[in-house]
């Protein structure tokens, strides 16, 4: 096996096995940290001398004890992280993070808290939205400063401005190389298929950013020696909050469709934008919340003009794909209040799109197939 | 009142209720005058500071209100269809869908024929015809006849961009005639938009969508939901800059400097309403009580729509009074007798408001405790306080809170069980629901259920589980007086 196909395989490893790290980090006498989504600052945990692991529900699951707190019509990304909080799947974890920007995660947070109890403590985290001047940043920074503090206890230990200083410099390094590799994907989509840059890309949720940034670096630098591919296949950017289940990925690879880049909160939004390195770094976390854009979570100020869908639009045409695929999250009001005028802005922009309704609790694919063929279609007329 | 003497109800609306009626059709109205004289309108959150806009003199109307409005009008389906057919999920809140329909310029239109202008009337809408005797008249199949004079046009799907694009002429002008001539449908488009969304994060996405589609400016108070019940000192001054800033983006909108005996005037205005729905809900109080609780859902639209106007408040002291008066006189709105009493969870079902009743009217069930009375009743002095009233709201505060405001309403207002309604429209209030309802039987004893519902869509209610639920819930309070007498 060669060194690209070793390390290929060690994210896939990862990436279909956080019990299994969280084991591992567990066993090395770590605590280790659960973070919901979304924008929940890592790099707290990570100075705090702990490993922070995602919760982004599972696809292996199916809802049970989460339905004794949640009704039907809530996102599944949310009841399954519930789900494994309540099944012992997460017992041996320390803590875990609760943002709250969405309205599923409003209450979820309470759940979380409620359903927990004295099983583990749940740090509670509200972003502003109105994040851009400075009494916006003071409200970032007096609620990172609850989080440092809560973790603090957990891991008895203080943290240092250089400890902080110190993760932002790993995250920041970390979040370069995935935008590396992302690029580097979309050259080489002969090797990183889509199944296999989900991998790569959600194993980051999973390790320590040091440990994850020195192999994705190490598999970077495989990719570039490679000449770029002659793809004779089509090319689509992804959009949505997630697209991790590999059956549904396997469709793309069956139809010859590459992952050019992608608008996904779960991989592309996550690390689009670097903290400011200075000497306030608690200021820094927030500066960078601050600066994330383009986003459906969040508010934009300029909010009259279709910012967002242009954007999407521009990420389609500069990556050179022929298309968009956006898998919308059921249940997820930020993505569904968005499309309209994603829409607007991908037709203005002549870009062929395809909406798929999806779900963690989605177990037949055949209406996705049928429509992922057909996009196939029309995009390889195009390519 | 004893069990077998018959509820006295107090025929037709009372003054308050009238005064009431008119603040609402006046905020509308005055919208719509000020529009005409090329004033800027505001659309607003239902629980945005109302004070700030007040302080420049904007007329601003609510979405929200307007929403529940066209709902309850039987045209919630007919504008959340619209809105899906321009690509908003059926998932979406559906007073978000018919705002955002609305807003795209859709209206509910009378049909009308275009060559003499006449309506055409549905014959199968307007109620039966009565005779003298007040027997219902049958036709020749047997059916009862319909009274001509209340059948309506049929209804169809117009827009306003279209209508306005058209030659001034007699064809445009019945065009405009022909709108449903409800105060809703009629509100006036907006000049720029102001988003609180200590109600829900929706808001906030629904907002910049308006924001969009009218290239107007749109301003924003954000409340981060709270995991305490107390409001800290970081969360007050985030609030307050954020009121410095709504001023001075409202000074720009306005042309006008901000006047602050306008504001505390505006301030003072909204506390008397508040003290005076409060009073008025407090009367739920008494056993039997002298309302039914549904009144409560219309009162509403005026604490959302008109909180800063003294004529707010002085309709709901002059309702104060008329219902000191039936307790005095032994009268009740209700149109039953009170057999049992319970709190109302959530948004009522708006498109099916007379299928919510009828089940709670043949088992004789009052609703006796909504939620919103105390989350509108809030009262503050100064602007920090108003700062920490706007933060809570029912979908911004934590579990704990919202479970104390919810008691405190049960005990005080004596109620026998908790009915859920599981809104689909509404992810944030219906997201902690099952945890509450463990908490409303474990500390009040009282039985609960649930069903399902919607605010706006009427697609997404089942009057048939309704009624079972309804009737499970009284079979569980009966059950626990044989208890207890046992």
């Amino acid at each position: 096996m060669s060194n690209m196909e070793t390390l290929l395989q060690e994210f896939a490893v990862v990436a279909a096995s956080p019990k299994a790290q969280l084991k591992k980090y567990k066993e090395q006498g770590k605590k280790v940290i659960g973070v919901l989504p979304y924008y929940a600052p890592e790099e707290l945990v990570y100075a705090a001398g702990m490993v922070p692991m995602g919760i982004w529900g599972t696809n292996n699951k199916t809802i049970s004890k989460a339905k004794e707190y949640c009704a039907t019509f809530y996102c599944t990304i949310a009841q399954l992280a519930l789900e494994m909080l309540l099944d012992g799947t997460m017992d041996d974890l320390d803590g875990i993070i609760t943002p709250t920007i969405c309205d599923t995660l409003r209450p979820m947070s309470q759940n979380f808290r409620v359903s927990m109890g004295d099983k583990m403590p749940v740090i509670f985290l509200a972003h502003p939205q109105n994040r851009f001047a400075d009494w916006g940043i003071k409200f970032t920074m007096d609620q990172y400063h609850d989080v440092k503090k809560q973790l603090e206890k957990i891991a008895s230990k203080a943290i240092t401005p250089e400890d902080l200083k110190e993760a932002i410099k790993v995250y920041n390094r970390s979040r370069r190389a995935r935008r590396a590799f992302t690029k580097l994907a979309n050259e080489h989509c002969d090797v990183i298929t889509p199944t296999k840059r989900m991998q790569v890309l959600k194993a980051a949720w999973f390790m320590l950013k040091d440990e994850y940034t020195e192999k994705l670096e190490e598999l970077n630098a495989e990719l570039a020696k490679l000449p770029v591919c002659d793809w004779k296949g089509t090319k689509v950017v992804t959009s949505g909050i997630i697209c991790d289940n590999p059956q549904l990925l396997a469709i793309f690879e069956e139809n010859n469709i590459a992952i050019a880049d992608d608008d996904v909160a779960h991989e592309s939004r996550a690390f689009r934008v670097d903290a400011p390195e200075t000497d306030d770094p608690m200021h820094d976390l927030a500066e960078q919340f601050k600066n994330l854009d383009y986003d459906v979570l969040l508010y934009d100020p300029a909010s009259a003009e279709n910012r967002r869908g242009e954007f999407v639009a521009d990420l389609v045409k500069k990556s050179g794909a022929q298309g968009l695929v956006l898998f919308m999250q059921q249940f997820c009001d930020p993505e569904e209040m968005e499309y309209p005028y994603l829409k607007k802005a991908l037709d203005a922009a002549d870009i062929p799109h395809v909406k798929l309704g999806i779900d963690q609790q989605m177990r037949d694919f055949g209406q996705v197939k049928t429509s992922l063929q057909a996009f196939a279609d029309v995009l390889s007329l195009r390519a | 009142m004893a069990e077998n003497e018959k509820a006295k109800v107090k025929k037709g609306p009372s003054p308050g209720v009238l005064a009431l009626r008119k603040v609402v059709d006046d905020v509308y109205e005055e919208a719509r005058q000020a529009k005409k004289r090329g004033e800027p309108v505001g659309w607003s959150s239902s629980k945005f500071p109302c004070e700030l806009a007040a302080a420049f003199g904007l007329h601003v109307v609510y979405p929200e209100n307007q929403a529940a409005g066209i709902a309850a009008n039987r045209n919630g389906e007919m504008l959340c269809q619209a809105a899906e057919d321009l690509g908003y999920d059926n998932d979406i809140c559906g007073y978000a869908r018919i705002s955002l329909a609305y807003s795209a310029g859709y209206r509910v239109g009378r049909k009308y024929d275009h060559e003499t202008g006449e309506f055409i009337i549905n014959p199968a809408s307007g109620k039966p015809l009565k005779d003298e005797n007040g027997q219902v008249v049958l036709d020749e199949n047997g059916n009862p006849k319909k009274d001509p004079k209340t059948q309506q046009p049929f209804e169809e799907l117009v827009n306003i961009n279209d209508i306005e694009a058209m030659p001034e002429g007699e064809e445009k002008e019945r065009a405009l005639n022909a709108l449903k001539p409800i105060r809703q449908n009629l509100m006036p488009a907006p000049d720029f938009v102001l988003c609180c969304n200590n109600i829900c994060n929706c808001m906030t996405k629904w907002y910049e969508n308006i924001a969009r589609m009218h290239n107007i400016p749109l301003v924003m108070i954000d409340i981060p939901y709270n995991n305490d019940v107390d409001v800290d000192d970081s969360k007050v001054k985030y609030v307050r800059a954020q009121f410095d800033a709504a001023i001075h983006q409202l000074e720009k909108i306005s042309g006008r400097k901000f006047d602050e005996k306008k504001f505390e005037e505006a301030c003072a205005n909204a506390n008397r309403t508040a003290k005076a729905w409060l009073k008025v809900c407090d009367y739920l109080q008494y056993k039997p009580s002298p309302m039914s609780g549904f009144d409560l859902f219309n009162h509403m639209a005026d604490v959302v729509t008109a909180r800063a106007k003294v004529e707010t408040a002085e309709a709901f002291e002059l309702l104060e009074k008329d219902l000191e008066e039936n307790i005095k006189n032994g009268t009740s709105t209700l149109p039953f007798e009170e057999k049992k009493r319970v709190m109302f969870e959530g948004i009522p079902c708006w498109p099916k408001l007379p299928a919510l009743f009828k089940p709670l009217k043949e088992n004789g069930i009052n609703v006796t405790a909504v939620v919103y009375a105390p989350a509108f009743g809030f009262v503050f002095d100064g602007l920090d306080e108003m700062a920490k009233a706007y933060y809570k709201a029912p979908n911004s505060v934590c579990i704990e809170q919202g479970v104390a405001w919810r008691e405190g309403i049960c005990r005080d207002n004596k109620v026998d069980g908790v009915l859920v309604h599981y809104n689909r429209s509404c992810k944030p209030w219906s997201g902690y629901m099952a945890e509450m309802q463990r908490r409303f039987t474990r500390d009040l004893g009282v039985p609960c259920a649930g069903f399902d519902g919607d605010q706006a869509d009427p697609r997404n209610f089942n009057a048939a589980q309704y009624e079972t639920r309804v009737q499970g819930l009284m079979e569980a309070m009966e059950a626990k007086d044989l208890a207890k007498e046992a």
